[in-house]
């Protein structure tokens, strides 16, 4: 039981290394091995989260190097529940990817599989280490393969990728100076040490500096508003099963490390007290949540407004986390959860959608719901989180941050909320509306009208997965005080009230 | 005094409708079979209704936790007279309009009815909850189910019509309770730490009227399905829906919830006597008035029947909120007794406007003339209906009618009284011209084809309901007792 945490990074890691091997020899096996992999992953991971919620925040040594020389796995319920996030999703998503992957890459289903396992090794080592330059090296491993990964797309998708690799690598050096720059003030890397040290240097412009430098590696990362150029394009072009997966992971992984940052590297104190940046990033947030969601409103290509809407997303994270009270903290780190979930299952919808029709644009969802009533199903109970219905999670998530949004009174954030739930509402209603009431196809009159159109859902290992991840959004949203109550409020920093 | 007992039945009546979504869309190539199912879940609902009067009736709360959902803060069931007696008025008024439903689908041949049928019996489930409902959470949980499990059944039809109509619909509910409910109740909640109704309100030492006075107006108008201008104009939109959905959804279910929680609001969130400390009493009493009054005066202009009929819901929703803004026991007693005598009357005349629709294909009230001696059923029907729904004897309407008078005065707000009386004068004067044209008015050209009643399935139910209509003025039990053991006395 002492070797959990690591074993969480050992399985994925390991099925990388056979299949770059056996993958030259036989291809078939590629995607079972993933699944056997990742299985053994998310249950480490679950393990974990049940071993840190029972009995306290767990420190792995790598290599029996004691922490602040050596590197240290931290694992408290935080970053248990994102482990626990990362690798079911990947696992969802590596089933699911089976039929995807044989039709839009059929002879490069090998790389693929590497690619894809170690990906998600890269962000499960990004959320479970200790070390701030450990970190920095998972990041780049998680950046790289995304590019390859991505890169795989068709039509515009190396424009894309190209764009992204100079946008991603920027942000990583921005992360690598700031973590220079911390190291070469406090002369550790640790990041539980680099905190106890901080506070003593709170005068000192290097450590500003630093701050200044890791915020913008993360907000490059995470795609926050202004510098959310590369997303989009990156995310809409890549394949199938690339973009369900790193469309949810990448982004809540990097909010995730800014959480870390503020309330682990530096303190609630620092970040509040010491610097006055609040009101300018909430401005930010603010302006990404609406630029975000009126970008989703212009986009036809509804796996492009689904991008959109991670930018938005972003924002609400953001905000939350700059709220400065508790429930901003616990909405941030709650809708990490429910937002990877949620975006996990829109774009496994509208990969579905590709996948039978070659494209996802809003009138391929013409009626959907009668050919592909469980695939549409699943978007409804996708459609209704994203607006924020309850019983889903992301009504939970929204009243967190209303709330925090109430008590600091920063009331043009919790406008901004609202009205993003708005206008989520009018785009997931105008396609329910175009696959509920449209007819099929406007070209080719069906001779049977009057009976109900033959029913061509997507095959049950895509269906499986999805539906997982939509009942996984009810059953988080039913479970959330039990979430929050356990998960979230142990680990909320200090200093917030 | 009040003790409470805890029980599945209510989970099992809000269950019973949602889960008969499953044989009904099963059976959907055996439409016998199906409707078998939605009268099935019917009756039993109703069963299980009537188990729940008699401990209710001696003051005992049954309640039922789902889940907690956030800390301190669950889904819970909890059944009180009010609750019981709306969920009574909903599930009774389900039985006559699914076998109206029958009559009318099959005789206009309408498409997708498997679909209609499902989406019906959830939205039963989803008023059934909201009656139930022991939080505002709750309350708001099946409010946005309700919302969103009745948009098929507007938009029905499918054409383009529809679909403004329906994503109108959906826009007015959905933006004012999103934009406006939620806000409210995160902002009720930071305030008070709770959300659970309480007779005595849970705003217990507030300094802070404004405050209160800009929640109220977000309850008030969040819940657009009451129709409070200026949130009103769904309604008239929604009536592009087929008419036993405009029957009881847009004269029983879903306006009734919306009249429902505003109640709810008043006396569980603010109480009465908050309301009347604070005079915010005078803010709900002016907007609900001004709604009476505009919307009669509109319904006088419009030649659709059933665009006249919806004005005319708007009206009459609004003295339910009006007498609950009266902050006095006989006007809040009035108010909930009118969701009852209200939802008889008005189903009545939506059932008889389909009715005259199926048998004669006409809509707009100019063609109507001379159509009460061919249909002497569903006119006849339809004058109760109206006399209901104006206020007087022998109709079930004048009892809360009269109630909601005494309120007025015993309140202090005597100018209200002139409102409702001039409203009634003017429900005369939009309803008795059609009554009197069809018995009375010789149309210019008769109609080659003879016009006879509509089908039994059809004609059937609006008798009963005219009926009951009737009888509710003579004998308003169980109905009368659970509205003043709501009142407390």
């Amino acid at each position: 039981m002492d070797q959990l945490p690591i074993l969480i990074i050992v399985f994925p890691l390991f099925t990388a290394f056979a299949l770059t091997l056996l993958g030259w020899f036989r291809p078939a096996v590629c995607q079972p091995l993933t699944v056997v992999g990742l299985l053994g992953s998310s249950l480490s991971a679950i393990a974990t989260l049940a071993q840190v919620v029972n009995s306290g925040p767990i420190s792995y040594h790598l290599g029996g190097w004691a922490p602040p020389f050596g590197i240290e796995y931290r694992v408290d319920a935080l970053n248990a529940m994102v482990l626990m996030m990362v690798s079911s999703v990947a696992l969802l998503v590596a089933v699911y990817a089976r039929k995807p992957v044989q039709k839009e890459l059929g002879g490069k289903i090998s790389n693929f599989y590497t690619l894809f396992i170690l990906l998600v090794t890269g962000l499960l080592g990004i959320t479970i280490t200790g070390d701030a330059f450990n970190l920095y090296v998972l990041l780049e491993i998680a950046a790289l393969t995304s590019y390859a990964l991505i890169a795989l797309g068709r039509g515009r998708a190396y424009m894309a990728t190209f764009n992204y690799v100079i946008l991603g690598t920027v942000g990583a050096c921005f992360y690598l100076l700031g973590v220079g720059f911390l190291l070469i003030k406090t002369g550790t890397l640790n990041m539980v040490d680099i905190g106890s040290i901080v506070p003593s240097l709170s005068g000192s412009r290097a450590i500003l500096v630093a701050f200044a430098f890791l915020m913008m590696g993360c907000w490059l990362k995470m795609a926050l508003f202004p510098f959310h150029g590369w997303l989009p394009n990156a995310y809409t072009n890549a394949p199938t099963a690339v973009s369900c997966l790193v469309a949810p992971l990448m982004t809540k992984v990097s909010v995730y490390v800014m959480l870390r940052i503020m309330f682990t590297m530096y303190s609630v104190d620092w970040v509040f007290s010491v610097i006055t940046w609040k009101p300018l990033v909430m401005a930010l947030a603010v302006i990404a949540i609406l630029m975000g969601s009126c970008f989703a409103l212009a986009q036809r290509n509804i796996k492009r407004m689904l991008t959109y809407l991670i930018v938005a997303e972003i924002g609400y994270m953001v905000g939350g986390a700059w709220l400065g009270n508790a429930s901003g903290y616990i909405g941030a780190s709650y809708h990490i959860l429910a937002d990877g979930l949620m975006t996990v299952c829109l774009f496994m919808v509208v990969g579905s959608i590709v996948y039978k029709r070659g494209r996802a644009h809003i009138e391929d969802f013409k009626g959907a719901f009668s050919t592909m009533p469980w695939t549409m199903g699943a978007f409804i109970l996708g459609a209704l989180s994203m607006i924020g219905v309850p019983p889903t999670c992301g009504f939970f998530s929204k009243w967190y941050l209303l709330s925090g949004a109430y008590q600091s009174g920063d009331y043009a954030f919790g406008v901004a909320l609202l009205l993003s739930s708005l206008i989520n509402a009018v785009l997931f209603i105008r396609i329910v509306e175009t696959a509920f009431f449209s007819a099929t196809s406007d070209e080719e009159p069906d001779p049977h009208s009057h009976q109900e159109t033959c029913y061509a859902d997507s095959p049950p290992s895509m269906l499986l997965p999805l539906w997982a991840s939509a009942l996984a959004l009810l059953a988080m949203g039913l479970y959330s005080s039990e979430i929050v109550t356990r998960w979230i409020q142990p680990v909320i920093p200090g200093g917030l009230l | 005094m009040t003790q409470a007992v805890t029980s599945f039945t209510p989970v099992a009546i809000v269950l019973i409708s949602a889960l008969a979504v499953i044989p009904i869309s099963l059976s959907g190539r055996k439409p016998n079979l199906r409707e078998f199912w939605t009268f099935l879940a019917g009756f039993m609902k109703l069963a299980l209704l009537y188990t729940l009067l008699d401990p209710v009736m001696h003051g005992i709360r049954v309640e039922w936790e789902l889940c907690q959902v956030l800390p301190g803060l669950s889904l819970q069931f909890r059944v009180d007279s009010f609750g019981l007696l709306f969920a009574f008025v909903a599930c009774t008024l389900w039985i006559p309009t699914s076998l109206y439903c029958i009559g009318y689908m099959r005789g206009l041949n309408e498409h997708a009815q498997t679909r209609f049928f499902a989406c019906f019996a959830l939205a039963l489930s989803a008023t059934a909850g909201v009656a139930f409902a022991g939080n505002l959470l709750t309350l708001y949980v099946f409010y946005e189910i309700l919302s969103l499990s009745t948009f098929p059944l507007v938009a029905h039809h499918q054409d383009s019509e529809a679909r403004t109509g329906g994503r109108k619909y959906l826009t007015y509910l959905l933006g004012t309770s999103i934009g406006f409910v939620l806000p409210a109740m995160i902002i009720t909640y930071q305030m008070t730490g709770t959300l659970e109704f309480s007779s005595l309100g849970i705003f217990s030492d507030v300094t802070k009227p404004g405050s209160l006075l800009v929640l109220l107006l977000l309850f008030l108008f969040g819940f657009a399905k009451s129709g409070l201008m200026p949130f009103h104009s769904w309604l008239p939109g929604a009536m592009v829906a087929p008419t036993p959905v405009s029957a009881l959804l847009h004269a029983v279910a879903v306006v009734k919830v919306g009249v429902f929680c505003n109640l709810r609001v008043i006396t569980g969130v603010f109480g009465i006597e908050l309301l009347s400390d604070t005079s915010l009493d005078n803010v709900i009493c002016v907007i609900a008035g001004i709604t009476v009054i505009l919307s009669s005066l509109i319904a006088l202009t419009q030649d659709n029947l059933k665009r006249r009929l919806a004005f005319s819901t708007v009206g009459q929703l609004s003295y339910i909120i009006l007498g609950a803004g009266l902050a006095e026991s006989y006007g809040v007693k009035g108010a909930m007794l009118h969701i009852c005598m209200h939802a008889f009357g008005k189903i009545t005349l939506f059932m008889c406007a389909g009715a005259i629709f199926v048998a004669t294909g006409k809509k707009y009230i100019s063609q109507m003339v001379g159509l009460g001696r061919r249909m002497p059923f569903t006119f006849g029907a339809f004058l109760i209906g109206s006399l209901s729904v104006i206020g007087l004897p022998p109709a079930g309407g004048f009892i809360s009618k009269w109630l909601l008078l005494t309120g007025t005065i015993e309140s202090g707000h005597w100018y209200m009284m002139l409102v409702l009386l001039g409203s009634s004068l003017l429900n005369a004067a939009y309803f008795f011209p059609i009554i009197y044209q069809a018995f009375f008015g010789t149309a210019k050209e008769e109609d080659a084809v003879a016009i006879q009643e509509a089908p039994l399935a059809c004609t059937l139910p609006l008798c009963f309901t005219a009926l009951a209509s009737i009888v509710l003025f003579f004998f308003p039990e169980p109905f009368f007792s659970l509205a003043t053991l709501a009142v407390g006395g």
